[in-house]
């Protein structure tokens, strides 16, 4: 989203979920949706979004717009019906979308080799009737060919790709999880050496693109952005009680209305804590 | 003994029954060496290894689909579902086959499978970690459901549903987890199902609640003793022990209900029917309900979502206030 232009501030004001989310501190961290830069809303549930995708791509070709559609999902994400069924889906509609699948080795604990067998996500593209094709993911510029490639196609008339890009998750799931117990410390150390920042990095200053002068400059000027940015999100109160019932419907229905009454009778309730 | 908390109640009761009966698996996403995201099933793997603690690919659908059929062929499953708000992809499984197996099969097939899943919010889990769906499985014919407040009540419910031959939809509520601690016996002892229990005594008004919001219609009940509430934990919801609700209701003359999901169609609304259709002459004001909204689960206002002990203890109020 930031890619596409979304401003900081509201972005960071949906991870704190105050009044300066545009989607109203509805969703947890990282949820994001903007009309602004065509990011539809997102569901924790794994593996929804992909269907949709499937269909707003033959929305997209029925209206007869150049749009394609960016379907991403993990590697465990490849193992839910609603994968299957988006497969299927695309390759019987020749639809204008490319899933790019973020293979990160684990799903929680659990890893790629115990989510499926099948020698790669990719291959799985092969018997839904379009191509798959499975990149390096920590090599930026590969994963641009495959990607580049993949939307022209769609953009052409040639119906879906599926893009596995093979990375490495180095850190925990989330704050609740520890790696420690499932994996062994070693393999992680192994693809820390394959960072794709340091590869883009060492690969932009091998062109002559990219000097350490300029990476300072940058750096110290995207931590003063930042900074700034979390300082002015910080500042946003909460969206107001009331806010609860909005955007249930259109149109608010009695029982709503009734049920706002009823809150703001009662006391406000302590604010929630954020979680551990 | 030490205060247990209800994950280690489960995980107990989970071992108790695995040494027990070897047709006992475990399965689910992250269960195995992982332990369940929770820690649930904590070192479950190490004692009885992969072939009855497996970890799955992660697919609902596959889990409760695959358990079904391992019931049917002998085996005793015990799935978890990773959030309740994840069970959807399985909704099919559960509801169109799980709950309808016995009956359609004329009695020949039962799928003895009991699916522990956690419930409901204040974790700030936004949406898809807080819902409480409980309504959705007690409205299918051929479910049980229960969700016990406490440890005590989870070790020996968990245990108890596991030895009998019908599914359950066991529902954990994970915003008391480890925060509900108790002194749980040790080895095997069960709690039957379909009996509610009076937690506090109380001739004024009944108080029925069951789960997480147990602990805020206690704290509410408690700051109030003038209010002489009967507080009545569910622990099974379905089937529900209907004429222990009933026997207090004719007593008091007076009902309330807390349930965390929205109101619309929830299980509150069931309960007071059923109160009425026993209770018509007592009652000597309209039966309260005291629930969640009906909205999705918010994220940031989650505690004004949610029905508390302060919002409890207003509506416990004008009850005790109402006159016909
Ligand atoms: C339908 C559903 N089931 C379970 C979960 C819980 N869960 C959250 S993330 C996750 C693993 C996701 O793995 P993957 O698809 O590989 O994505 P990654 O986090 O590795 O990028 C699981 C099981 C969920 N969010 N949705
Ligand atoms: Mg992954």
């Amino acid at each position: 989203m930031l890619l596409r232009g979304f401003p900081l501030v509201p972005y960071l004001c949906q991870i704190f979920g105050n009044a300066g989310d545009e989607t109203k501190g509805r969703q947890m961290p990282s949820h994001m949706a903007s009309r602004s830069v065509n990011q539809v809303s997102w569901s924790s549930c794994i593996g929804t979004q992909l269907p949709q995708a499937v269909g707003a791509a033959m929305a997209a070709r029925i209206k007869g717009d150049r749009t394609v559609i960016a379907a991403y999902l993990g590697d465990g994400a490849s193992s839910e019906g609603d994968f299957h069924v988006a497969m299927n889906f695309a390759g019987v509609f020749k639809a204008p979308v490319v899933f790019i699948c973020q293979n990160n080795h684990w799903a929680i604990s659990v890893p790629t080799a115990k989510q499926t067998a099948s020698e790669s996500i990719a291959v799985k593209a092969v018997a839904y009737g379009f191509p798959g094709v499975k990149v390096d993911g920590n090599d930026a510029v590969a994963v641009y060919r495959a990607v580049k490639e993949a939307l022209d196609r769609a953009r052409s008339g040639g119906g879906p790709t599926l893009v596995e890009c093979e990375t490495y998750r180095i850190g925990a799931h989330s704050s609740s999880d520890d790696p420690t117990r499932y994996r062994d410390e070693q393999e992680v150390e192994q693809w820390k050496k394959r960072d794709p920042l340091e590869l883009l990095r060492s690969r932009l200053q091998a062109w002559g693109l990219w000097t350490a002068r300029q990476e300072d400059e940058l750096r110290a000027q995207v931590l003063e952005e930042v900074n700034g940015a979390i300082a002015e999100a910080e500042k946003k109160p909460d969206p107001a009680r009331e806010s609860l019932f909005d955007d249930v419907y259109a149109n608010q229905p009695w029982s709503l209305r009734e049920q706002r009454e009823e809150l703001l009778a009662s006391p406000p309730a302590a604010r929630a804590k954020q979680s551990p | 003994m030490p205060a247990w908390n209800i994950i280690q109640a489960v995980n107990d009761a989970l071992r108790i029954e695995m040494r027990r009966d070897p047709r006992v698996v475990v399965m689910g996403e992250d269960v195995g060496k992982f332990g369940g995201v929770f820690r649930a099933t904590l070192g479950l793997i190490e004692e009885f290894g992969a072939d009855r603690v497996i970890d799955t690919p992660l697919a609902e659908a596959g889990i409760i689909g695959a358990a079904i059929g391992m019931a049917m062929y002998g085996l005793r499953p015990v799935p978890e579902i990773q959030f309740s708000d994840f069970i959807f992809p399985a909704f099919d499984q559960i509801v169109n086959e799980l709950a309808k197996l016995r009956y359609r099969s004329g009695g020949q097939y039962s799928a003895p499978v009991v699916i522990r899943t956690p419930v409901g919010g204040g974790i700030k889990g936004g949406h898809y970690h807080s819902q409480s769906p409980e309504a959705l499985f007690i409205h299918t014919p051929g479910l049980q459901v229960i969700c016990p407040s406490n440890p005590v009540d989870a070790k020996g419910l968990l245990i108890s549903a596991i030895r009998q031959d019908d599914p359950v939809i066991f529902m954990e509520p994970k915003r008391v987890y480890r925060a509900a601690k108790g002194e749980v016996p040790e080895g095997e002892y069960t709690v039957p199902i379909g009996e509610a229990k009076v937690v506090r005594e109380g001739r004024g008004m009944t108080v029925i609640a069951w789960g997480a919001m147990l602990h805020e219609a206690q704290q509410a009940v408690e700051q109030a003793p003038e209010l002489d509430a009967e507080l009545i934990d569910l622990r099974t919801l379905w089937p529900l022990d209907v004429e222990r609700l009933a026997r207090s209701v004719r007593k008091t003359g007076r009902c309330a209900i807390v349930q965390e999901a929205p109101r619309t169609c929830g299980f509150a609304a069931e309960i007071s029917a059923l109160i009425q259709e026993r209770c018509f002459t007592s009652l000597e004001a309209p039966i309260a309900r005291i629930t969640g909204w009906d909205t999705p689960f918010p994220y940031t206002l989650e505690n004004e979502y949610l029905p508390l002990a302060p919002r409890i203890l207003g509506a416990l109020r004008g009850l005790k206030a109402y006159e016909a």
